[in-house]
């Protein structure tokens, strides 16, 4: 691939200029003529049935336009099909402190504020129920009355014959983990303009999935999809934050078409504490059989997930919390049991990562424990277990491309692992860890048989080429990623291409900013959509000139034969050749991922076309007297199949370091007499640029088969290993085991004491017998 | 109706008079009154940094400062930092090193940045860090903001 001019160069993202100089526009810049402000009340209790809601007072006060409540929108919605459970303002009663109570459109912020002060609500408490333990234990307090249990969802999985595994195993250990959950908190706090001209609605709103958007509120306004404009500016961060369809969004919308008038919201810092939909706390017990070689013959994960008041896109992270552990270990025979449970907290959703950090922390602090007990460097434990290039996993997945191999060579041999392992002073260690990602869910949110992107592209006489696509950049770089492989079929600079995005009525769909779904899938549909206007171009050419096809390529700005460099006409000449006499310069493509889900029901979650691996190392100087841990340096090789950009793949490796390390030593969503417990940036500890350790970004290329130009994902796949990989160096530091994140102070102080820190049970629940399911055709046991 | 008082300041070198109520922030009056929407808002609790501008020179939560306190001052926001269509060379160190991701923390980073490389032209990586430890980021993980510093900090020193 020498020949590639673009995708490989380190270069500026193509908005860069516009976000170092203040030019770029995220929602909450934007204003509209006549605008009005409006605020969510939300509720001060936990759990509550409203009794009495009077909004008379609010309403007469100069300056109000409009006052909403649950009654005015009344229909249900949820970003999954199967959890259409929430309304956009609470109905009857309220499931989590901080839940939109009524809204109130007024010329002003501070109109609107003084009015929500004269709503009237009347509660009548019920118990609060605040966590996995509460939510199933017998006479819980019900979230949702018309369910019969907390319960949301639960799966039991079986593949290959694991008790025979267990039986045939030499060794069988088991542990139990703990993650508290985190969230995302964007700088950006989200915001949403609506505008109503009487017959259409324009949203612009800080969403990382604008379709989805555009059909909650086909959903909750009753309005055509084609009466419904989501356009997102830019987005000041996301991390699956911005990923649900909200309550400030749909409310907003509805007070623009009640009151005629443009609306914004914009949320308070306090407030996206309360939108959340962050990362599940997770309770987890993992149980694996080994050979005498280190070989697993057998494992089963329960996972229980504690999933906050209402669904959002909880059924799929239950999955999630079972489906990858089979990606980065050939495991013959393989258990899955998985509960999702209704708590009067915020809802949790997808934070980087999506139900995954959680038992790849568990599986990779085992699998350290196995090896210890085993006498194996742990290492060495992997190594023997790993999952072959192009092959099946007992639970269906298809991994293609697959460097995990290289990935653990070349971080142990930066980091100096083997020879640091054991042997460095007490108080300082490194740990190791492992992990895979998906390059985009296979299955789209609602079940389709449709593209989940598509792009075109569009060439001007002056040889400007646009790119369409509602892919939507939220600091990742979709953007630029989208130019780059134009530039490169076209044979142009980025420079020449101009990318409109993220715009449901200008740009073709794209399923949105999740799952790490877009370089492979928009840049798929950019690539075929690009090499179809070169053929389009190039045939036109040919033929003017009378040259061969074959012979011809774009390149340099120029159509000619590579042979001849003389040859051919600049870019400019040949695509008014080719519009002359082929038309409208228009070219479009499109992605479907292949059909890759398994026979069995839960089978959507886990199938990507593609997996990212990563390996990291982390060294850690834990201080025994304080138990503070502070991290020294980080190493990680991640698989990103072939950095299209190696400047921003490097951006999202640190990112992607610097997000775990938060969640493994600070960060906690934590909740105390049913309230949060800091919804500020100040109670809510993320790192600083001083917490923040050198990081060595080694990028390792596999060149996928499928994706463009090779490329696989790494916007989240980093985040996974570095995680546990902090908890082994831990252990390596101070030989004691803190088996829930995250790590703090307190948890290493009490674990230097008593030797371990972390649950010790998980609370009974009857899961139903495991369906078993038969190993894909293509699998077979590792020998 | 509110009561209003006429403030005058300076801002990016511009001479700019307007009416505001006593208790708007300058953060509220560059946004919203002036259209300076470069500086940003992440929690208007002098918690994040994102909204830092420069008063007579020094780095200031404008979410945190009244717009009265600012009258007869100079401020400068990010709009203010390029030289016309020459982008400071911090800008253009963040621009080429991939300083700024989804960029909504990199108006308050590079004022924090402007202001203590004026004081500091060569700094130590530590320095910078502890310089920056008020800004808040989500995507970078500071490495490459950091890289960003040194590398302006070297070019404005060279020149």
């Amino acid at each position: 691939m020498s020949e590639l001019s673009v995708v490989g160069t380190r270069r500026p993202k193509v908005d860069a200029v516009a976000k170092v100089t203040g030019r770029a526009r995220y929602t909450d810049d934007l204003r509209a003529p006549r605008m009005l402000a409006a605020k969510l009340l939300r509720s001060s209790r936990t759990h509550a049935r409203i009794v009495r809601l009077d909004v008379s007072h609010a309403l007469a006060l100069p300056g109000v336009h409009a006052v909403l409540t649950g009654a005015d929108l009344p229909i249900a919605y949820g970003i999954l099909p199967v959890s259409q459970d929430e309304h956009a303002l609470a109905l009857e009663k309220v499931r989590y402190a901080g839940e939109p109570v009524a809204a109130v459109a007024a010329d002003d912020e501070e109109t609107a504020e003084r009015a929500l002060a004269l709503v009237e609500v009347e509660y009548e408490d019920l118990p609060a129920v605040m966590s996995i333990e509460q939510a199933l234990a017998v006479g819980a307090a019900a979230v949702h009355e018309e369910r019969p249990t907390n319960v949301h969802r639960a799966a039991a999985l079986e593949f290959g014959d694991v008790d025979g595994g267990f039986e045939a195993a030499d060794h069988v250990r088991e542990d139990i983990f703990f993650v508290h959950g985190n969230t995302h908190v964007p700088l950006e706090e989200h915001a949403t303009l609506a505008e109503w001209d009487g017959s259409k609605l324009t949203m612009h709103t800080s969403t990382q999935v604008p379709h989805y958007l555009q059909r909650a509120l086909e959903r909750v306004l009753e309005l055509p999809t084609s009466r419904i404009r989501v356009i997102v500016p830019a987005l000041g961060g996301g991390f699956g934050g911005k990923c649900d369809p909200f309550s400030h969004e749909l409310t907003a919308a509805k007070l623009a078409i009640v009151t005629g008038r443009p609306v914004k919201i914009a949320l308070t810092r306090e407030e996206v504490f309360y939108a959340h939909r962050g990362r599940h706390p997770v309770l987890m017990r993992v149980r694996s059989g080994f050979a005498r070689d280190g070989r697993i013959t057998a494992m089963e994960f329960r996972c229980l997930l504690d999933g906050g008041a209402y669904g959002s896109y909880g059924a799929a992270s239950m999955l999630y919390t079972g489906a990858l552990q089979t990606t980065t270990y050939a495991i013959p025979a393989y258990r899955f049991e998985g509960l999702r449970a209704y708590t009067t907290k915020p809802p949790c959703g997808p934070k980087r990562g999506h139900g995954t950090p959680q038992p790849r922390f568990a599986l990779e602090c085992h699998l350290d424990k196995v090896a210890e007990e085993l006498g194996l460097d742990p290492i060495e434990l992997r190594r023997r277990n790993l999952v072959e290039p192009f092959s099946w996993t007992v639970n269906h997945l298809r991994i293609t491309s697959c460097a995990l191999e290289e990935c653990i060579d070349r971080v142990v041999e930066a980091s100096g692992f083997e020879e640091k392992r054991g042997r460095l002073p007490h108080g300082r260690g490194v740990g190791f860890a492992v992990s895979a990602y998906m390059s985009g869910a296979g299955l789209p949110i609602y079940a389709n048989e449709l593209p989940q992107s598509e792009v075109q592209i569009k060439v001007d006489r002056g040889g400007g080429v646009t790119v369409y696509s509602m892919a939507t950049d939220i600091g990742q770089g979709s953007d630029s990623v989208l130019a780059y492989l134009t530039a490169e079929v076209l044979g142009l600079e980025p420079a020449d291409v101009a990318v409109v995005s993220a715009d449901t009525d200008l740009t073709p769909i794209d399923l949105g900013s999740y799952s790490s779904r877009v370089t492979f899938m928009a840049g798929n549909a950019a690539v075929e959509a690009a090499e179809r206007m070169r053929a389009l171009v190039l045939g036109a050419v040919a033929e003017q000139l009378g040259l061969p096809l074959d012979r011809l390529v774009l390149r340099g700005g120029r159509a000619l034969d590579p042979g001849d460099p003389e040859s051919g006409v600049p870019w400019v000449e040949a695509i008014r050749i080719a519009a002359a006499s082929r038309g409208p310069l228009v070219t479009a493509g499109s992605y479907r991922p292949p059909d890759l889900a398994g026979p069995y029901k839960g089978a959507g979650v886990g199938p990507s076309p593609a997996y990212s691996f990563s390996a990291a190392v982390v060294e850690v100087d834990c201080d025994p007297e304080t138990g503070e841990v502070r991290v020294e340096k980080v190493w990680v090789a991640h698989d990103v199949g072939r950095a299209l950009n190696p400047l921003l793949v490097e951006g999202q490796i640190e990112g992607s370091v610097y997000m775990a390390l938060g969640e493994a030593l600070l960060e906690n969503h934590a909740f105390r007499d049913g309230v949060h417990l800091g919804p500020s940036l100040l109670d809510y500890k993320t790192p600083t640029a001083l917490d923040m350790p050198e990081v060595v970004s080694i990028v390792v290329e596999s060149d996928d088969p499928e994706g463009p130009f090779g490329a696989k994902e790494v916007g989240q796949g980093v985040l996974l290993p570095v995680i546990p990989a902090v908890a082994n160096a831990v252990h390596d530091a101070l030989g004691v085991r803190v088996d829930e994140v995250p790590i703090t102070a307190d948890k290493v102080i009490r674990a230097l004491r008593q030797g371990r820190v972390g649950p010790k049970r998980l609370p009974d629940f009857p899961f139903r017998d495991a369906v078993r399911v038969d190993p894909p055709a293509q699998w077979r046991a590792a020998p | 109706m509110t009561e209003r008082t006429l403030l005058s300041l300076r801002v990016n070198n511009e001479e700019a008079t307007v009416p505001v109520a006593a208790h708007r922030t300058l953060l509220e009056l560059l946004r919203e009154d002036l259209d300076l929407t470069g500086t940003k808002h992440g929690c208007e609790l002098g918690e994040c940094g994102a909204c830092t501008v420069l008063v007579d020179g020094e780095p200031q939560l404008s979410c945190l400062t009244l717009a009265l306190d600012a009258a007869g001052r100079e401020i400068t926001t990010v709009e203010g930092l390029a030289r016309g269509a020459d982008l400071h060379p911090l800008q253009a160190a963040f621009v080429e090193l991939g300083a700024a991701q989804c960029g909504y923390c990199t108006p308050g980073m590079l004022v924090s940045a402007s202001a203590f490389l004026e004081a500091n032209p060569a700094p130590s990586r530590d320095e910078i860090r502890a310089a920056l430890a008020g800004n808040l980021c989500r995507c970078t993980g500071y490495v490459k903001i950091i890289e960003a510093v040194e590398l302006a900090s070297a070019r404005m020193g060279a020149t």
